[in-house]
């Protein structure tokens, strides 16, 4: 099962060595990882999805908690959260079938962020689910780059409760 | 004042207690070298500085201190390789400085510049490039810190020669924090009191005990526990020590060369209480059929061993120390009456035993003179690794922690002459042996040199089969006795190459010399090998073939 991990790191070089190192290592196999500074820039916030039985999650958990410079980690999985990628992609356009593309954009609320003589980026941000739709739907046209973010994720906040 | 980089590791040493320091110098280092060249602290120069990490090992394991051990950029870290795993594997404090080129030059190929950071990444606990010399008093205090609490392990400062030069006020912080890094406190008491249930339930109870009880200074609690329930106690190769092995209630060593009795004991418990120790696979042989009636209970300082290998049911976090004082209070003493006596059964079935012949040496023979001789004093015992450690390990009763010293996790070959430097220079009154094989010593053997130079009167027993044994034996089981380079035609003579460092050298063939050789040896106040020219195809049995379960044993 795939597991998404929030993991807080000190921001220092290296680091992200560690934690990569630490998976090759122990034979865990990263699915996307997603690194960025928190609003206190000494900690950096990473974003793992990885795939594995209980056991083997448990053991990512507790060995990335053995690491020095992890400060904290959460396996958000159960829990109720909101994850996002941002995807670009870059699709043969030629003039005639820019229109059709038009409408597809549209409907994934994605955008296009440049046109080439007979190409169009198309920045897209959602869920899994959302990346993989836009992405079939654009293939037809003949897709010539991609490159994604890999998932960031945040746990909600605490609801008001109802009366 | 300000203080240079180099004088401010020198004071951070000496405010860390460290008294000696293992070495070797190099371009990057060498304004390191020039202020220990005025520091109290003493360097003990290796001849190599594999030889360096080994020997401060070896310390830390004899005298539960860390050791620390420095080298030069480039080859001078990279050579300290092996040494740092060795101790990751094994759990053991060190701190190793190492040389670095300097920071304008890290990157781009200089000379002798090694990303020794990056090397050792995946065995150490942690590591520091330092990159300014305000940084670096509370570096040395953190690495410290790090390496001594927990579950101890190396780490690695690596110092651009320019920090070294550069200056800084000197402060030594008393404490440093770490927001990543928490030492398990106090078990949770509802886990002890779960565990001290299940004991008294249990029939069939044996408490396997590793390097933590060592490691937590626990050996007292351990044998008050063991006295107090009545169960049997089998120790791996890095607890030997951890519960004296003459005990009525000891079994020995468990696993792949273990006592039979251990491993039976084991395979039909009722209940494994694992004291600090981590499953390994040397100890379970194969895992899905280890223990198959066992509950498990495990003791460790280190959550992730829990559940790492073999399935636990009642796990207790913490310091081994104190939570087997709180189980000593708490635990109901069960019946083991009957489970005592089919252990002593098969004590007297399935002993440890080999059969001396009239005019060959066996090795067997040469270890238990050793114990013989040594077991009333103050003795360190380190191994090499093979045939010589698994004997070694079966016939050298350790009596007391700390007193036996082995390569377990990485079973480094050359770890043990060096190791007994460490040993010996921490414990200058204890009698130390190395017990090696022909093949091992040579693999270190410089560090003759380094013992002689400083007077250590370490004893070097070589098992010498003109083999390297251990490989040779499973050549013999599992390949049809195809001896692929493992035969050693042409050894040095050890006796001349003793004598050719300025050590003693000695050669026994017969038993009835082995007696007066080992006490000539100790009698003597510098280094002594004594080639011991032993059954050139003597087995280590009984054996757990690899990937077996541990009643598969052969040959006992």
């Amino acid at each position: 099962m795939r597991h998404t991990l929030a993991v807080l790191v000190e921001n220092q070089p290296g680091v992200l060595t560690r934690v990569a190192g630490l998976f090759s290592r122990r034979g865990y196999n990263i699915e996307s990882l997603a690194v960025g500074e928190t609003h206190e820039p000494t900690i950096s916030r990473m974003t793992i999805v990885v795939d594995g039985d209980d056991l083997v999650i448990e053991q990512v958990v507790k060995q990335l908690n053995k690491l020095i410079d992890v400060i904290d980690v959460q396996d958000v999985t159960q829990a109720e959260y909101v994850d996002r990628e941002l995807v670009l992609i870059k699709v043969n356009a030629e003039p005639s079938i820019r229109g059709e593309i038009m409408q597809i954009v549209d409907i994934f609320r994605a955008r296009i962020v440049d046109i080439g003589y007979n190409t169009l980026i198309i920045e897209c941000t959602g869920d899994e689910g959302k990346i993989r739709a836009i992405e079939k739907s654009l293939k037809p046209f003949g897709i010539l780059e991609l490159v994604r973010t890999g998932k960031i994720a945040m746990v909600r906040g605490q609801k008001y409760e109802e009366d | 004042m300000k203080l240079t980089g180099a004088e401010i590791i020198c004071k951070a040493l000496e405010y860390e207690g460290v008294e000696v320091v293992f070495g070797y110098p190099g371009g990057a280092v060498l304004p390191l070298y020039d202020k220990l060249y005025d520091s109290p602290i003493r360097h003990i120069l290796v001849r190599h500085e594999q030889g360096a990490a080994h020997a401060a090992d070896g310390y830390a394991r004899a005298t539960g201190k860390p050791g620390v051990c420095i080298a030069t950029s480039g080859p001078g870290a990279t050579n300290l390789v092996t040494g740092i795993a060795n101790a990751y594997m094994d759990s053991v404090p060190i701190i190793a400085f190492t040389g670095q080129v300097n920071l304008s030059a890290i990157g781009r190929d200089s000379f002798q510049e090694a990303d020794i950071t990056g090397i050792t990444l995946p065995i150490v606990k942690h590591s520091y490039l330092v990159k300014d010399v305000n940084q670096l008093a509370a570096t040395i205090r953190a690495a410290f810190h790090i390496a001594t609490t927990g579950r101890p392990g190396p780490v690695l400062i690596d110092l651009p020669k320019d920090i070294t030069i550069a200056q800084a006020e000197f402060e030594y912080p008393p404490q440093v924090t770490f927001r990543g890094y928490r030492v398990p406190g106090r078990c949770d008491s509802a886990q002890v009191y779960q565990a001290a249930r299940a004991i008294g339930e249990a029939r069939k109870p044996v408490i396997y005990a590793g390097g933590g009880v060592i490691s937590s200074n626990a050996a007292e609690e351990l044998r008050e526990f063991a006295e107090k329930t009545r169960i049997p106690v089998t120790n791996t190769l890095l607890g030997k020590g951890s519960f004296p092995e003459t005990h009525p209630l000891s079994l020995g060593m468990v696993g792949m060369h273990g006592t039979a009795y251990a491993n039976y004991a084991v395979s039909y418990s009722d209940l494994i209480i694992a004291i600090g120790a981590r499953f390994d696979d040397r100890v379970t042989g194969r895992l899905d059929t280890f223990a198959p009636n066992a509950r498990v209970i495990h003791i460790d300082i280190d959550p992730a061993e829990i559940g790492k290998n073999v399935r636990v049911h009642i796990p207790l976090i913490g310091d081994v120390k104190p939570i087997l004082k709180e189980l000593i209070q708490r635990v109901e003493v069960p019946d083991t009456r009957e489970w005592l006596k089919q252990i002593e059964q098969w004590k007297a079935e399935y002993p440890l035993r080999y059969t001396n012949e009239e005019g060959v040496l066996k090795p067997q023979y040469v270890i238990e003179q050793i114990w013989e001789i040594t077991r009333d004093k103050n003795a360190v015992i380190t191994t090499e690794v093979g045939q010589n450690q698994m004997w070694a390990a079966q016939y050298y009763k350790a009596l007391r922690p700390r007193t036996f010293i082995s390569s377990g996790g990485l079973g480094t070959m050359g770890f043990g002459l060096p190791a007994a430097v460490g040993a010996q220079i921490g414990r200058p009154d204890a009698v130390v042996f190395d017990i090696a094989g022909d093949g091992s010593i040579q693999m270190t053997v410089q560090e003759l040199a380094t013992a002689v130079q400083y007077n250590l009167p370490i004893n070097i027993a070589i098992l010498n089969n003109r083999f390297l044994g251990m490989v040779r034996q499973w050549q013999e089981l599992f390949n049809n006795k195809r001896y692929s380079q493992t035969e050693f035609p042409d050894l040095p003579d050890f006796v001349k190459l003793a004598e050719a460092y300025g050590a003693v050298g000695m050669r026994v063939t017969r038993s009835e010399e082995v007696r007066p050789a080992l006490e000539r040896a100790i009698a003597t106040p510098k280094p002594v090998i004594i080639d011991f020219v032993i059954a050139r195809e003597e087995n280590v049995f009984p054996m757990v073939p690899a990937g077996e379960s541990l009643t598969k044993m052969v040959g006992c």
